[in-house]
Order: structure tokens, then sequence, then C-alpha cells
């Protein structure tokens, strides 16, 4: 399970980030249904104890850092539904985890065509 | 004999289908991503597919961590666009062709795949978006056999493993008696990575090198790793080996129709390429 290879600025999501973040993975996966969604918002506490939330997933969850989600385990993919149901883009994201201003951040995805 | 008559690659980007649902494809920002698609469009209307073959990845809709295929092929008679989570508009849903899906499981095993077999596969924007901006008004004029690629759980398989199933799948379609035209559709990419302190990458170079491999052959790329594609494309940049493995699958003489490449939809680089397929033995009858 051991991650061999490093790549700047990346998670790779092999079997032991799969392990650990499985509860938090399998919370978003449910957001597919949007009566799920509704019952997160409603209790987002009791929500997370029926999917069995690790203290540091509730912790990551609570300060709203997409960088501690992942480090919690969270997968982009399943991450994403999150991300959707609370109002956040790509971009905001984006902007939050390099940790520039959203313009800026819409800025140097188009400088990158000047490549 | 069934025919492959090219290989249709698209970025699926989510945004595309809220553009679409908002009517904002005139837009200066969108303009540039739309306006590839009439000439795709004209070709498709020339050409007729009857059917359609994605390689696409699944975004967390239909596979979950508890099973995670590697490769699954979709056997069913239709298929269901669900609720992805975060607000795109569902489409109609769309017609299966098992007789192809299974002649390409019987091929594909035959060449030492091991593939999920699916009679029930809710699809995701990777085949909603594609199929929307071929066919805007949404009435299907084709049927779709989904071949799912892992892009979520490493380990992924490399360029090399999507080139081989490419190849096997291309056999497979190839071998089936039914006198269809069979489009090939790689969807996903170019680069992009969504997550961590380098959200925002693109490689605009690499996506380069990959855009001409795909009119020249594909081969080159299997010397990347599935990890090197990461460095090179981004994180979700591998959705690039759902293209590899679409262009593998045909041998023939092919023609670059149309690309367009742009800098950014969303956080990710956009393109669409369209190539045209003549198999080798026809090739050889027509000189």
């Amino acid at each position: 399970m051991a991650q061999t290879r490093t790549i700047e600025g990346t998670t790779i999501f092999e079997g032991g980030q799969a392990m650990k973040g499985y509860q938090l993975n399998k919370m978003c996966f449910s957001f597919n249904d949007p009566e799920n969604r509704k019952a997160f918002l409603a209790d987002q506490a009791a929500y997370m104890d029926k999917y069995k939330l690790t203290a540091e997933q509730r912790a990551a969850l609570a300060s709203g850092s997409v960088l501690k989600m992942i480090e919690a385990g969270g997968n982009a993919y399943y991450l994403a539904k999150l991300a959707g149901m609370l109002g956040l883009g790509v971009q905001d994201i984006g902007a939050q985890q390099t940790g520039m201003s959203v313009e800026a951040f819409k800025q140097k995805l188009l400088d990158q065509a000047r490549q | 004999m069934a025919r492959i008559i090219g290989t249709l690659s698209t970025s699926h980007i989510p945004a595309i289908g809220n553009a679409i649902a908002r009517g904002q494809q005139n837009e200066p920002y969108w303009k540039p991503f739309f306006d590839s698609w009439p000439p795709v469009r004209e070709w498709l209307a020339r050409e007729k597919p009857d059917v359609v073959v994605f390689f696409y990845n699944d975004h967390g809709l239909n596979f979950f961590l508890d099973k995670m295929p590697t490769f699954a092929v979709g056997a069913a008679a239709e298929y269901v666009s669900e609720d992805e989570g975060w607000g795109i508009p569902t489409i109609p849903s769309v017609k299966g062709e098992p007789k192809l899906s299974w002649q390409i499981i019987n091929g594909i095993v035959e060449d030492g795949f091991d593939p999920v077999m699916c009679q029930e596969m809710a699809v995701d924007h990777a085949i909603t978006n594609p199929l929307l901006l071929m066919f805007p008004d949404a009435k299907w004029p084709v049927s779709i056999v989904p071949v799912a690629i892992n892009s979520i759980q490493h380990p992924l398989p490399g360029p090399k493993r999507c080139f081989d199933l490419g190849r096997a799948v291309g056999k497979a379609i190839e071998a089936w008696p039914e006198d269809k035209k069979v489009l090939l559709i790689g969807s996903g990419g170019l680069s992009h990575q969504l997550d961590g302190s380098r959200a925002g990458f693109i490689n605009k170079a690499f996506d380069t090198e990959c855009l001409e491999a795909m009119v020249t052959g594909v081969e080159p790329l299997t010397k990347y790793s599935a990890l090197d594609v990461v460095e090179k494309a981004g994180a979700q940049g591998v959705e690039l080996m759902c293209w590899i493995a679409a262009r593998a699958a045909m041998q023939g003489e092919v023609k670059e129709l149309h690309r367009t490449y742009h800098i950014p939809i969303s956080n990710t680089a956009s393109a669409v390429q369209l190539l045209s397929h003549t198999r080798a033995a026809e090739t050889a009858k027509a000189a």
C-alpha cells in the first residue's frame, strides 16, 4: 500500500488513502440521492454519525478545508458531490487549495493557454 | 460485418452540461468549445453511425469503492442518466446494444481481460455530455455500449494496458457479423487537476503530444506509466486512458477531420478531435 512516488501537490488515491477515507467517501457517494442531501443538510452531525466518520474527517469537514478533507482520505470525485451541495464550484475549490483568490485562480487557468 | 467508422474524442467537463442547460453556447467563454461541434454534427449526419462504443470513466455514480472494477462493460438494454449530486440535468435514457456488448465481452475475455459485466448501469456526464453535444435535440439515433475504465482508485490501468484493451475491443467489434457502423468515443481530458495544491494544473505541451499521437498512432504513449500520466496530465488528466483505448481500437487508415484545443473550460484544457477510420482490408481493396 505504500506510495513509492511523490508528485508535487498531488495525493495519489491508492489503497491506504482509500481505506482511510472510506467512510467519508461513502457518505459523499450517498449524496447522489436527493433525499440523502436533504437529510445531511437538515442534521449534519446525525448524518456523519450514520456514516461513522472518523474524528479527523469530522474536523476536516468542520474546517471547510478541501486539503484537509483530502488528507483525511477524501477523493476528488466523491468530494465533488459535497462541494456541489454546498454551492462551491471547481474554481472556488481550486482557489482555496492553492491559497489564491478566485479571480487569481481563474487568471492562472487562462495564463496556461500561453505556455 | 460491423465497421468502425471513426473515433470522436471529447472533453466531458460537467460545466458543459450546465452551459447547455442554460443556453450559454454563444457566450464568449463557451463559444470556442461549442463552435467545434457543427462540423462534427455534419459528419455524423452524413456517416450515420448505428452504435457508439464509449470508453469513459465513471465519476462516482455507478461504481463505489466497495467494488471498483478496473474495466467494466455495459450489457444493458437501456442506460439511465441519474442524479450526480451537484445539479447537472439528467437526459433521456439511451438504448443499449446488448448483442455488441456480449460480442465485446466475449472477445476481450478471450484476449486476456477480466471485465466486470453490467446488466444495469447508471451513466454520468462522461456519457451524457458527449451525447448532447452530438445530438442536441436529445433524440438519440444511436444505441450505445459503455466501456468503463477506472480513473478513481489507484493503481489505475496505465496507457499500455488501456492500449491493449482498445485493441481487443476493436478486434471484437470488427468480428461482429452485423452490418452496423460503429463510432468510438474517447471521453474525458485533456490535462486537468481538481484536487491538491497543484489544482488548476494544465500541460499544453503534453496535450499537444497526445493529440498528435491520436493521429499517427498512440503506441508511443504506452511508454508512460499511469503515474507518469498523473504527473504530466494532472490527477484527473488520467482520463486520457479513454482516448488511448479508443484510438488503439482502430488499426486501419486514420484521418484527422477536426481538432479543437482550448484552454480553459472550467479547470480543464478542453479538446474535441474527430478521426475517420477505414479498416485495413478495405484500404487494401481500394488500392
